[in-house]
């Protein structure tokens, strides 16, 4: 048995070993990570200023400003554009949150030509709430957008609490639906 | 046909740093376009991982040159149009990130790391040498009396 004053003193060749270890551990849960998925400088935060007019050929009425996000309940914001291939896949997904959960989904039409648009949802399907057409891609910005399709979850104040970048997938819309019952 | 791909690859060689900027996006006054310019190349296209908005084609590359333009043009100051982009798009869109707590390891930890590459350096040459000077009947009978780093 040595002495522990002895033991003591072979600690420090040890520490390679314990620094490997915890870089190792940390660098290997970064692999998984996708680099693409930024998390978004507004979460917490109120949605941003913004007021915008109808898709061109929807109810002239329903225009989506910031203040129709504060309601009281959750609702999802979606950038959406026809040109947008990922959006098609996931547009399923959406209509059915709508349609059977009851989810309020309203859309932004980013950079798209309004009758595409239209085009794009006749044949889809439209469950959208307003849709806000965002022709210059100015309000994206503002959401910090960087590629749609892009899916945001906005509490009852109006303020961003989840940010999903690229197409929901099914798990996806489950955890949005369970965060936004947390939310209600 | 050897001598032209060697005048070929020569040019190429010799031509500035390509950017993606096209001619329309360019402002008049020239003082505003080159602060443009160093922003450009300060902040990051979100869409691209490690490109600059100056080297990037992305749409949102060049949405973001021309909100970099027209702040400009309104009078904000270099810091103002970073902390309008920082505030939509988060730290990420600085290519070179802000020294804070959370940085700290990133901008001194080669730093601390060399330091103590000296250190260890600096005590095993000291020992080396007092083992040199030392003579036999000295030496210390048991290694681990001589410190923490033995061979």
């Amino acid at each position: 048995m040595r002495r522990p004053d002895r033991m003591l003193k072979r600690l420090p060749y040890l520490l390679p070993l314990v620094i490997f270890a915890g870089l190792a551990v940390y660098l290997w849960d970064g692999l998984g990570k996708d680099p693409g998925r930024l998390p978004s400088a507004l979460i917490d935060k109120p949605a941003p200023e913004f007021n915008l007019p109808p898709l061109e050929g929807r109810d002239p009425s329903q225009p989506l400003a910031t203040d129709h996000l504060a309601t009281g309940k959750p609702v999802l914001v979606n950038f959406f554009a026809s040109w947008c291939g990922p959006c098609r896949v996931e547009h399923p997904i959406l209509n059915a949150m709508a349609q059977e959960h009851g989810v309020t989904i309203h859309g932004i039409n980013y950079k798209d030509r309004p009758e595409q648009a239209r085009a794009f949802l006749r044949q889809l399907g439209d469950t959208y709430g307003r849709i806000g057409s965002d022709l210059d891609g100015r309000v994206g910005i503002e959401f910090g957008v960087y590629g749609i399709p892009e899916t945001f979850v906005i509490d009852g104040q109006g303020r961003v609490r989840y940010r999903n970048p690229g197409p929901l997938d099914p798990e996806t819309a489950e955890k949005i639906m369970a965060l936004m019952e947390t939310l209600e | 046909m050897r001598l032209i791909l060697l005048c070929a690859l020569a040019f190429m060689m010799v031509l500035p740093a390509a950017y993606a900027i096209a001619p329309s996006e360019m402002l008049k006054d020239p003082v505003l376009e080159q602060r443009a310019r160093e922003l450009g190349k300060e902040l990051r296209c979100p869409k691209c991982q490690n490109q600059s908005l100056d080297d990037s084609e992305a749409a949102i590359a060049v949405d973001l040159r021309r909100i970099v333009r027209a702040r400009l043009v309104a009078g904000d100051t270099d810091g103002e149009v970073k902390a309008y982009l920082v505030a939509r798009y988060g730290e990420f869109v600085l290519l070179e990130p802000p020294v804070k707590q959370t940085t700290w390891i990133l901008w001194f930890g080669p730093l601390v790391i060399a330091l103590i590459g000296a250190v260890v350096v600096w005590r095993i040459a000291r020992r080396g040498r007092a083992q040199m000077t030392e003579t036999a009947d000295e030496l210390p009978d048991d290694d681990t009396e001589t410190g923490p780093v033995t061979r």
